[in-house]
């Protein structure tokens, strides 16, 4: 609870945290009575403007715990409020834009009527539209694929225009799963930059799980670190890289950067009884 | 280019198969003597169409009206109906039993039926009994382009909290098109075999089915196998034609 006062969040004019949850646990059910608990006394706490990555391993409900908040699935026990509302009442008032783990394009539609999904479903007007897609294709790099069809593109381009697809209503909540898995190195990096800008310019608050411990590192504020089934909470690093908007490449050398990463990679792969002390456990 | 040598490719074999049983048809039937009733020689029957083309042209128009009105009136209804059914699963319950009732029915069965239900001098019956024929394949087919919506799009919608209505306009009938698109094409031909079958059974004079039985009567079999072929010509057409909106429709779609 050290973060409300941090400084990158001063100028936010309410503290409603943009996500809270509550002791949530999701068991589904299987086959014959046999039960499938994905998730276990999940607490936590994304405030405003902050970037929380989740990471863990495969089937631990990183998934999950992002279709929870998106009220895309109910949990099973504890509670979940987002911006002060219950999930539901979120995503009906439309509060967060969501990357799926697969890019879920609408083959039928080019590129450009793929970001322009959100905004046409909210009656947004067809000239904002189009020039609202114009920033968007620019800003991953597509300007080119508007008029394309989905499967005209690489699968990493097709996460870039789901990637887009998300922003397009400039949210206040980014849900990103597994965003830049199938982008190569070299795009992902620029794409964590230019995400890193994003929120720094919007102050979006973003739940973004990944695979990738630099990515965790460098992108977030906290990195949550997930235990195999049932995921559990095992530990948050505080990475303490500064505001997103001084995370620029320079920052992937520096020695903050390398402690976080270990730290993170330890509470991953280590034993839960050989977790070192000093980090944020709640 | 390339798709273009593809479907000439395609159309090469079956071509060949035709002007081969052509050939053969025509070489049996002057060998082994065989009469008229039985079976005419292609070239007896090509005669006779080429002869009496106007009333084939004007027969295949009556029939061709009435496989039409029949095609829209079962399209629309068998789409509007595997909607609701998708959206409400009683009726979905309930009509699944009509819909494997009508699949075993033979419909053409209903034509006298519904001869003496109208006016026995009106295209209504005709009209009624191909628009049965089409409803079903296009109801089976729908329904299940309907049920192939990617839960990824699901999720989508509903994050973005997109009514029914926009859920359906956006992402379940163009999921559904290409099953749609083959249950009528299905459908175009049936809406033709149905439409000729049912003027077998009674009704106003005019329409290929009509003349086909009225040349079997007065034993002019080369000109009923005339009538026959306009009839095959016709649903070939409907066939063609179903085939063509669907490739222009779907033009765009990768696969
Ligand atoms: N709809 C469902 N029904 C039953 N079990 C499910 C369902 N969705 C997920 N699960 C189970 O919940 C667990 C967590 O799944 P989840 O997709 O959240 O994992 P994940 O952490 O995102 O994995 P990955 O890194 O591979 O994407 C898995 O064991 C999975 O089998
Ligand atoms: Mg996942």
């Amino acid at each position: 609870m050290t973060r409300e006062d941090d400084k990158d969040m001063a100028s936010e004019p309410t503290t409603t945290p943009a996500v809270i949850a509550e002791n949530v646990g999701k068991v589904f059910p299987g086959k014959k009575g046999a039960q499938v608990t994905a998730l276990e006394d999940i607490d936590l706490t994304v405030a405003r403007g902050e970037f929380v990555s989740l990471i863990g391993p495969s089937g631990c409900g990183k998934s999950t715990l992002m279709r929870l908040i998106a009220d895309l699935d109910q949990p099973t026990s504890g509670s979940l409020s987002v911006f002060g509302k219950s999930a539901k009442q979120a995503r009906l008032d439309q509060e967060y834009g969501i990357a799926f783990q697969q890019a879920g394009l609408l083959p039928w539609r080019t590129v450009r009527r793929n970001i322009e999904l959100p905004l046409e479903l909210h009656k947004v007007g067809k000239a904002e539209r189009a020039k609202r897609s114009k920033e968007l294709l620019s800003l991953v790099g597509l300007t080119d694929f508007g008029d394309n069809f989905p499967d005209q593109l690489s699968g990493g381009m097709q996460q870039r225009v789901a990637i887009a697809r998300s922003l397009a209503e400039s949210p206040n909540l980014l849900l990103m799963d597994e965003p830049f898995g199938a982008l190569d190195e070299m795009t992902r990096e620029h794409m964590q930059g230019e995400l890193a800008h994003i929120c720094a310019e919007t102050n979006a608050a973003v739940v973004f799980v990944t695979h990738s411990i630099p990515e965790a590192v460098f992108l977030s504020h906290r990195v949550v670190v997930l235990s195999p089934r049932p995921g559990r909470i095992r530990a948050i690093v505080d990475v303490g890289l500064g505001t997103s908007s001084e995370r620029t490449d320079h920052l992937r050398e520096s020695e903050t950067f390398f402690a976080a990463v270990s730290e993170v990679r330890e509470h991953l792969h280590g034993s839960p009884d050989a977790v070192p002390m000093g980090v944020d456990n709640r | 280019m390339k798709a273009a040598f593809g479907a000439t490719r395609g159309v090469i074999p079956p071509l060949l198969l035709g002007v081969v049983t052509l050939l053969l048809w025509q070489l049996a039937v002057a060998a082994f003597d065989i009469k008229p009733f039985v079976l005419p020689s292609p070239t007896a029957i090509g005669d006779q169409f080429v002869n009496n083309l106007p009333t084939v042209w004007s027969n295949s128009l009556v029939t061709g009206f009435n496989s039409l009105v029949g095609l829209l009136i079962g399209a629309v209804l068998g789409i509007l109906l595997a909607i609701l059914a998708s959206l409400v699963r009683v009726i979905d319950e309930l009509s699944s039993a009509v819909v494997a009732a009508a699949m075993v029915l033979p419909i053409v069965a209903l034509a006298p039926v519904l001869y003496s239900m109208f006016s026995a001098s009106q295209q209504t019956a005709r009209q009624l009994v191909a628009s049965l024929a089409v409803f079903v394949p296009v109801y089976v087919n729908t329904l299940k382009g309907l049920r192939q919506v990617r839960p990824v799009h699901r999720d989508l919608l509903r994050a973005h909290a997109a009514s029914t209505g926009q859920t359906i306009r956006v992402v379940t009938l163009p999921t559904a098109l290409p099953f749609i698109f083959t249950g009528v094409r299905i459908a175009s031909s049936l809406a033709v075999i149905a439409a000729v079958i049912a003027e077998y059974f009674g009704g106003p004079i005019g329409g290929l089915g009509k003349s086909i039985t009225t040349a079997a009567a007065g034993s002019n079999y080369p000109l009923a196998w005339a009538y026959v072929l306009g009839s095959i010509l016709l649903g070939l057409v409907f066939y063609l034609a179903v085939l063509g909106i669907e490739r222009w429709v779907l033009r765009d779609r990768g696969t």
